[in-house]
């Protein structure tokens, strides 16, 4: 993902002489070394020097300019969290904060690495928008959003590496809107970013037992489709949210809110990262199970 | 402006008629910082009434407030410049008006909103890029606080400044030696000198009277240019009224009548 999301920003950067990128010191993947080579005077590298990275990046968009922020997750939000609340979302603008590699995507880098609370923190900043595509295709068509909006800050979490393809036959991507990328009557999965393609392979196994399933890319985590979600919640006997997050202030903790405000009578099922810390070690998936985060776990759950 | 055309008598009449503003306004509304404003008011009157070209909304030169319990200075300033109106600030910090504490962006004439120290300096670097990368030639001044210097935040500001070459960032530190404790000088001694370590990071650097306005100007006239510049200021928080001058209770307070009476009456003598 973090190459597509290169690719896509070196095409907007050369069409649009705005648009910057503040880096902390992360190896050039993919265009990003194309990026720094063609326009060296909006490639700027603060090393590691996260809130210099936001101050930077919000001076420069008090000049008019489109910068996009990007490091591994935990760096790009954590750190620099006063900078990012103060300098972009108070002044309210167009700066995209990348956390790259976000959830446990490090796994065995430590909790150091992880960013398992990231949607709940941006979530709670006032301006904030915040965007978790699920593939490489939808990396595209988010990255192409940020570069062109000028509502204000985004947090844009992404993968690393390896992230299958999920969406090539999908409705079109819209900001904001739950997006279906299969449809159904039964069971509705509403799950984000990486973790999509553990909700896919459970997609077809339902399928495969006769369920007609619906799976959900609820890329836009704020401003959430509350009406997209309502309406899962009412055309469905059983929604089940999947998400490589902790329990609050992410998607499966704002469905639960949605449904009872609506009083929704359909079946819910959360499945999240626990309110703990990993010292797991292993591939990402080993420690999404050390959570409880597995398709032969949830399935023997909503089977 | 040529340093031989400096008005060093216009620019103190300029900085006694800003200090007696800001009292004036100390009588409406209590919230505000006194000590601070009049430590940097011939810094700030320097930056935008010598040294800004076309000061105002149509300047292509761009003063960001990083010590933003400072802005009070900057008001007033901009109310002389015709930027903020007289009502603007006979409303301040009142429901129905628009300027508060610290400076918010938006506001006629505020580049940045800050507040929380230790912010100015990267805003300050992304937006010198910027006017280099839209090969522009906008002059960044700012205005850092001592006790802004002991921001980790700051330092990494500094670093970028030389790294990047920005030799169109123009920075004065407001070197009044108070902070809430105490001297800056007695709790963190090892933060003197201030210059050196500025020259270590790559910066000019330049020491002067922050009371002076004509050595302000002379010294940011004198600068080589090939890299950003700092000016340590040497000033007195309160200054202009001897019972707020070094007394660590102004940086906050405001005068109740009489004392605004003799602050009034000390300022005119001073004329």
């Amino acid at each position: 993902m973090r190459n597509t999301f290169s690719e896509t920003l070196y095409q907007e950067a050369t069409a649009n002489p705005d648009v910057y990128i503040v880096v902390a010191d992360i190896s050039p993947a993919g265009s990003m070394g194309k990026f720094s080579s063609e326009y060296p005077e909006r490639f700027i590298n603060v090393g590691v020097a996260e809130q210099s990275m936001i101050g930077i990046a919000a001076g420069l968009a008090l000049k008019g300019c489109q910068p996009f922020a990007y490091t591994i997750a935990t760096f790009s939000l954590y750190r620099p969290f006063e900078m990012i609340r103060d300098d972009l979302c108070y002044q309210n603008l167009p700066v995209t904060v990348v956390g790259m590699g976000a959830g446990v995507i490090y796994s065995t880098l430590g909790g150091t690495h992880h960013t398992q609370e990231d949607i709940a923190i941006a979530s709670a900043l006032p301006n904030m928008q915040v965007i978790a595509p699920c593939d490489p295709l939808e990396c595209v068509e988010a990255t192409r959003w940020c570069a062109r909006q000028k509502n204000g800050p985004v947090y844009l979490r992404i993968g690393k590496a390896g992230e299958p393809v999920l969406t090539a036959n999908a409705e079109p991507w819209q900001f904001g809107k739950l997006r279906y990328l299969r449809r159904g009557s039964d069971v509705c999965i509403l799950t984000y970013g990486v973790i999509t393609a553990m909700a896919v392979e459970i997609a077809d196994k339902l399928a495969a037992q006769g369920r007609s399933v619906s799976l959900v890319s609820a890329h836009t985590l704020k401003p959430l489709d509350r009406e997209g979600i309502t309406a899962a919640l009412q055309q469905h006997r059983h929604v089940v949210v999947i998400e490589e997050h902790a329990p609050q202030g992410g998607l499966a903790s704002q469905v639960k809110q949605i449904a009872w405000d609506v009083r929704a009578t359909c079946r819910l099922d959360t499945f999240t990262l626990q309110d703990a810390f990993i010292h797991n070690y292993g591939s990402t998936n080993d420690l999404l199970a050390a959570h409880g985060l597995s398709p032969e776990r949830i399935l023997a759950t909503i089977g | 402006m040529t340093q031989a055309s400096f008005d060093a008598k216009a620019a103190r009449a300029r900085c006694q008629r800003y200090r007696r503003r800001i009292l004036d306004i100390s009588q409406r509304v209590s919230a505000l910082h006194i000590g601070g404003a009049f430590s940097c008011t011939e810094i700030v009157d320097a930056i935008y009434n010598e040294l800004m070209r076309k000061p105002g909304l149509s300047s292509p030169d761009t003063f960001l407030m990083s010590k933003g319990h400072g802005c009070m200075i900057q008001y007033v300033v901009l109310e002389g410049l015709g930027v903020l109106t007289r009502a603007d600030l006979d409303a301040y910090c009142t429901p129905h008006g628009r300027l508060g504490v610290h400076p918010d962006y938006g506001n006629p004439g505020i580049e940045a909103s800050t507040g929380s120290l230790g912010h100015g300096l990267s805003m300050v670097v992304g937006m010198a890029l910027a006017e280099r990368g839209k090969r522009r030639d906008g002059m960044i001044y700012t205005v850092l606080s001592d006790g802004e210097t002991q921001e980790g935040s700051t330092w990494e500001a500094v670093l970028m400044a030389s790294s990047f070459k920005l030799t169109n960032i123009v920075a004065f530190i407001d070197n009044n030696d108070f902070q809430s404790l105490g001297r800056t000088s007695e709790t963190h001694p090892s933060l003197y000198p201030l210059a050196a370590k500025f020259e270590a990071f790559g910066w000019e650097t330049a020491e002067v009277d922050g009371h002076d306005s004509a050595a302000i100007f002379r010294a940011v006239s004198a600068r080589k240019g090939d890299r950003p510049l700092m000016v340590v200021a040497r000033t007195t928080k309160g200054k202009g009224v001897s019972y707020m001058e070094n007394a660590p209770i102004w940086h906050y307070r405001a005068p109740n009548k009489d004392e605004y009476a003799q602050a009034i009456s000390e300022l005119e003598t001073q004329a």
